[in-house]
């Protein structure tokens, strides 16, 4: 059985695209055969008409009337139909979904709406990176390429053609760039100077820019060239480029270069272009004590050397310092270990530095030069590196979620022989909003705790979460903050020596 | 840039400053045996890329035989297809001959075709006169009623529109259209706006040259809101030409079909198609119709695309993008934005107010299409798939991607870049 | 030499990838166009060392 039900509304117009939407959605209802919404045009009747949809009540309608037509199993359902069909006639209209701004899907699109765009930040896969730096370079961008996972043969190819071009070429891999006081990537605020920094370690270039701005002085700019550019194979392209621009540069006055120890030969060529620049330079190989270098530079071993020599050579201060042995009454007995848990790579390597200075046993995941690896030494001080791919395959670098760390930390307090928790605090563009309090809410209460936390916080006042906020949160906590990694990790070093001392044992 | 990176750049940039540098003026109607040059005796012009009578759509074998007939090729129907069906007549696109036609394109040397000359470059372009809506050639109708309008536009509309159009040396169309954009009209689907301008540019001139049947003409113009389409249509061809033919260039300068296959046509490459097959347009249909109902998507309307009109100027009528969402603004500047990706440049001239002016995306680059996998968005009507039957809605739809895979692998051998 | 004008200049980021990375910069003010990246289409693997090769 078929119902034909029409209904006419006087004096009625609507779009007639409208009217076609209405029409399909009510004809999609359950035990509707059939349903038109049109104005009844001669030409629509006559459709109507043809299509079984037309009853007396609908040939009556003149073109300004609209007509309902609905033609359904039930009465029911004809009726259900036509109120709902009337239903969405007296909808107002809606304002439209995606009325978002448009994003522009390629580069080219992207280049004709930013013009005068001079730098491409790519952070996509690591598969799909160099295609993407490559249409950069083409098109006469700089690029900063965050992804990793580039295969060497790209990196290398990429940076022969920046080279040519002129162009910079930072990453892949590189985690960090102020360019002229922009912030780019894993970043931080930091005031315009005078010091230029080229560094192939994202967060060495943090921290080496931060102690600079917390000290009152400033970044002209700060070029990351990425993990492997003094690797033989790359030869220091980026680097060699960068001292270069900097040399030109008359913003800056002197140069700073941070990287874990370069390939010899790689290492020859930056020395032989430093040699060639009138402005001093400081040279942070890490954990690299005695090299050959020309009259203008230094060499420095840690990152808070280098900053303290780009700053005139004093020592920074740490004017409340706590004394060890107070610190040693709060530990429980038989702790003796250092826990080290570090969000950023080079910040653990420059820890494994000082602890190996202090003529500790040292184990790490990311060991530097002398350090063992846990399984090696499992008996020793461990310093972990949870930036480390083993700890962020399908989630994010601790330093945009420091959770990863939360049970590992919890962890330390329970393990009975842990009497030093060592931690770092990153803060910045691209870091967590407020990693302190995070941290903080997984620290059982001071009196329980039985090891003492010591961290250091890598930012400045003028990033978003706050140096000195973050320093606050932390100290209210009962940590122990250092005003730099380094100082944060000769402290745990003494203590772990103190302790192993009042216990008796010796590792 | 590889050497022949740039090669392709600079020849895209010559081939998008051919089209934006055209001048083209609807300067006459004319039967097409004068208007086209070297039309082959007893040749049937269709829509699309060729196609043998075997392989065509039910509305184009109707439309074929309606069109024999008119001519007197055939003395009826049955006879018309026997003819059509043994060779009895020459098959061949109208882009072969400069022109275009919706739908089934049909064009035959008996009717009356639009005339466009691109007065920077020199060349000119040929459309026939849109029938109007329902029973007509276009959608495959061909019986006495078709056959009686076709004949009163070649022998009474036709030449006094042409008359009119010469007596005032033509209607510049860039401008024209120009306004249309800024009243709501795309040029593809809609052209309720462009077709009163021409009614008003033509009115006055038609009343002095044809004072008899003027009531009827004005009527046929005014009481057809895509009477302009074909205008646009023969306007796109005399824009695109001049692009055809540059060595290097990606860009495509034609876009077709024939109801069965859908295909393109490169700047670089000569006369080669690359083909596929004709997709189904998605949209909305009118009241008692399916999808079952509709044919492969068919016609030369698309090469309003071609020159940056249609999908590409979906922005500037949001009237148009609710066949295919909710018809929100956003959504059509989110179409015109789409195409902004796959295409050389906008054009500064032809402006969408809804887009703070921003020119109409032009000149579709055909490795711009695979790398980013966006095709061009066409706006179409669907036609019946039964002849004669009209249209039963309208929508958008794609051209297949082999095409422009294939357009680019040939591209790769004619210039030694495999 | 491009890089002097880099660091020269104002710097103006077009960012292809991470959103978090622009919005730091919006936040800033400093110049940036995300881009709305997605991997590249099945049509641009299979013709990818071609289309780099022709520029894009």
């Amino acid at each position: 059985m078929t119902i034909l039900v029409n209904e006419v509304r006087r004096g009625f117009y609507m779009d007639s695209v409208a009217l076609m939407r209405i029409s399909r959605s009510v004809g999609a209802m359950p035990g509707v055969k059939g349903a038109a919404l049109m104005i009844g045009s001669v030409t629509n009747k006559a459709l109507m008409r043809d299509a079984g949809l037309l009853g007396a009540t609908g040939e009556d309608a003149g073109p300004n009337d609209l007509v309902l037509a609905v033609r359904a199993e039930s009465e029911e359902a004809a009726t259900t139909a036509l109120s709902s069909a009337a239903g969405l006639l007296d909808k107002p209209p809606s304002v439209g979904q995606g009325a978002s701004e448009w994003l522009p899907k390629t580069l080219d699109t992207a280049v004709q709406q930013l013009p005068g765009a001079n730098l491409v930040l790519i952070s996509v896969p690591g598969e799909f990176a160099t295609a993407e730096a490559r249409r950069a370079l083409r098109r006469g961008l700089n690029v900063l390429m965050f992804s990793d996972n580039v295969p060497l043969a790209d990196e290398v190819a990429l940076k022969q053609e920046a080279q040519q071009r002129g162009l910079l070429m930072m990453g892949p891999d590189c985690g960090t760039a102020i360019i002229g006081g922009t912030p780019l990537a894993f970043a931080n605020e930091v005031p315009r100077g005078s010091i230029g920094l080229v560094g192939a370690s994202g967060t060495g270039l943090q921290e080496v820019s931060t102690l600079i701005g917390r000290s009152g002085a400033g970044v002209s700019h700060a070029i990351g060239v990425g993990g492997r550019d003094l690797k033989e194979a790359v030869g220091g392209i980026t680097t060699l480029m960068a001292i270069d621009a900097l040399d030109r540069d008359p913003g800056t006055e002197q140069i700073v270069i941070i990287s874990k120890p370069p390939a010899p030969s790689v290492a020859k060529r930056v020395l032989q272009r430093v040699g060639e620049s009138r402005k001093p330079v400081t040279v942070c190989f890490l954990g690299v004590d005695d090299m050959a270098l020309p009259a203008n530079a230094v060499l420095v071993s840690d990152l808070r050397s280098a900053a303290e020599r780009a700053l005139g050579g004093g020592r920074l201060p740490w004017s409340d310092r706590p004394t060890v042995a107070a610190l040693a009454a709060t530990v429980g007995a038989g702790r003796q270990r250092i826990a080290g848990l570090f969000c950023g790579g080079t910040l653990c390597g420059e820890a494994q530095l000082m602890l190996r200075r202090a003529g500790l046993a040292v184990s790490s995941n990311a060991p530097v030069t002398g350090v063992a690896t846990p399984k090696e030494a499992p008996g020793a001080h461990r310093l972990l590196d949870l930036g480390d791919d083993e700890y962020t395959v399908g989630r994010p670098h601790p330093m945009i979620d420091p959770s990863l760390r939360d049970d590992m930390v919890r962890a330390a307090f329970t393990d009975p022989e842990v009497g030093v928790v060592l931690v770092d605090v990153v803060i910045g563009y691209g870091a967590h909003d407020d990693p302190a309090t995070d941290l903080v809410a997984v620290l059982p209460a001071a009196a329980e705790r039985g090891a003492v936390v010591i961290a250091s916080v890598c930012g400045t006042d003028q990033d978003r979460q706050g140096y000195a906020r973050q320093v606050g949160i932390l100290r209210d906590a009962g940590v122990v903050v250092a005003p730099s990694n380094a100082h944060a990790a000769e402290l745990a070093a003494e203590l772990a020596g103190a302790l192993a001392a009042a216990g008796g044992s010796s590792r | 840039m590889t050497d022949i990176a740039s090669r392709i750049e600079a020849a895209n940039r010559e081939a998008h400053r051919r089209m934006l540098g055209a001048d083209p003026v609807l300067v006459d109607v004319m039967l097409a045996r004068d208007a086209i040059p070297n039309l082959p005796p007893r040749t049937v012009l269709h829509a699309g890329p060729p196609i043998s009578w075997e392989r065509m759509c039910g509305p184009m074998r109707s439309a074929v035989a309606g069109a024999l007939v008119f001519e007197g090729w055939a003395s009826d129907l049955a006879e018309a297809e026997t003819v059509a069906a043994s060779g009895g007549v020459r098959f061949e696109p109208n882009h072969h001959y400069d022109g275009v036609g919706p739908m089934t394109g049909i064009t035959t040397p008996g009717v009356a075709v639009l005339v466009v000359e691109n007065r920077a470059f020199g060349n000119r372009a040929f459309c026939t006169v849109n029938e109007g809506m329902g029973n007509v050639m276009r959608f495959g109708g061909n019986d006495q009623e078709v056959r009686d309008r076709l004949a009163w536009i070649a022998g009474v509309f036709g030449p006094a529109v042409g008359a009119a159009l010469r007596r005032r040396g033509g209607v510049p169309l860039k401008g024209l259209i120009a306004r249309g954009l800024t009243m709501g009209d795309e040029m593809h689907m809609r052209n309720a706006a462009c077709t009163g301008l021409i009614l008003r540019e033509l009115a006055a001139d038609l009343a002095e040259v044809a004072p008899a049947d003027l009531g009827r003409m004005l009527r046929f113009i005014s009481g057809n809101d895509m009477f302009f389409l074909n205008i646009a249509m023969a306007m796109a061809k005399a824009v695109a030409a001049p692009a055809h033919g540059i060595p290097y260039a990606t860009v495509v300068t034609t876009m077709a079909r024939n109801g069965t296959d859908f295909g393109i046509r490169l700047s670089s490459t000569g006369d080669a198609w690359f083909t596929g097959p004709a997709q189904m347009a998605r949209g909305l249909l009118f009241a008692g119709f399916t999808e079952a109902d509709g044919n492969p998507d068919i016609g030369d309307s698309c090469i309003t695309e071609t020159v940056g009109l249609g999908g590409c100027a979906m922005a500037a009528s949001p009237a148009v993008v609710g066949f295919v969402g909710a018809g929100a603004l956003s959504d059509a500047i989110g179409y015109t934005r789409s195409m902004s990706e796959i295409t050389v440049g906008p054009n500064p001239e032809w402006t969408m107010p809804t887009m703070a002016m921003a020119g109409v995306p032009t000149a579709i680059d055909v490795r711009k299409v695979l790398s980013t996998g966006i095709l061009p968005v066409i706006n179409t009507a669907i036609t019946n798939r039964q002849p004669g039957r009209g249209q039963i809605g309208a929508g958008i739809v794609n051209p297949p991607l082999e095409c422009f895979q294939q357009a680019l692998m040939r591209f790769a051998e004619v210039h030694g870049a495999l | 030499m491009e890089v002097d004008k880099l660091l020269n200049t104002e710097v103006r980021v077009i960012n292809v990838g991470l959103r978090a990375f622009a919005q730091d910069l919006e936040s800033r003010k400093s110049p940036v166009v995300h881009v709305d990246w997605s991997p590249p289409p099945a049509s641009s693997v299979k013709f990818g060392s071609l289309l780099d090769r022709l520029g894009v």
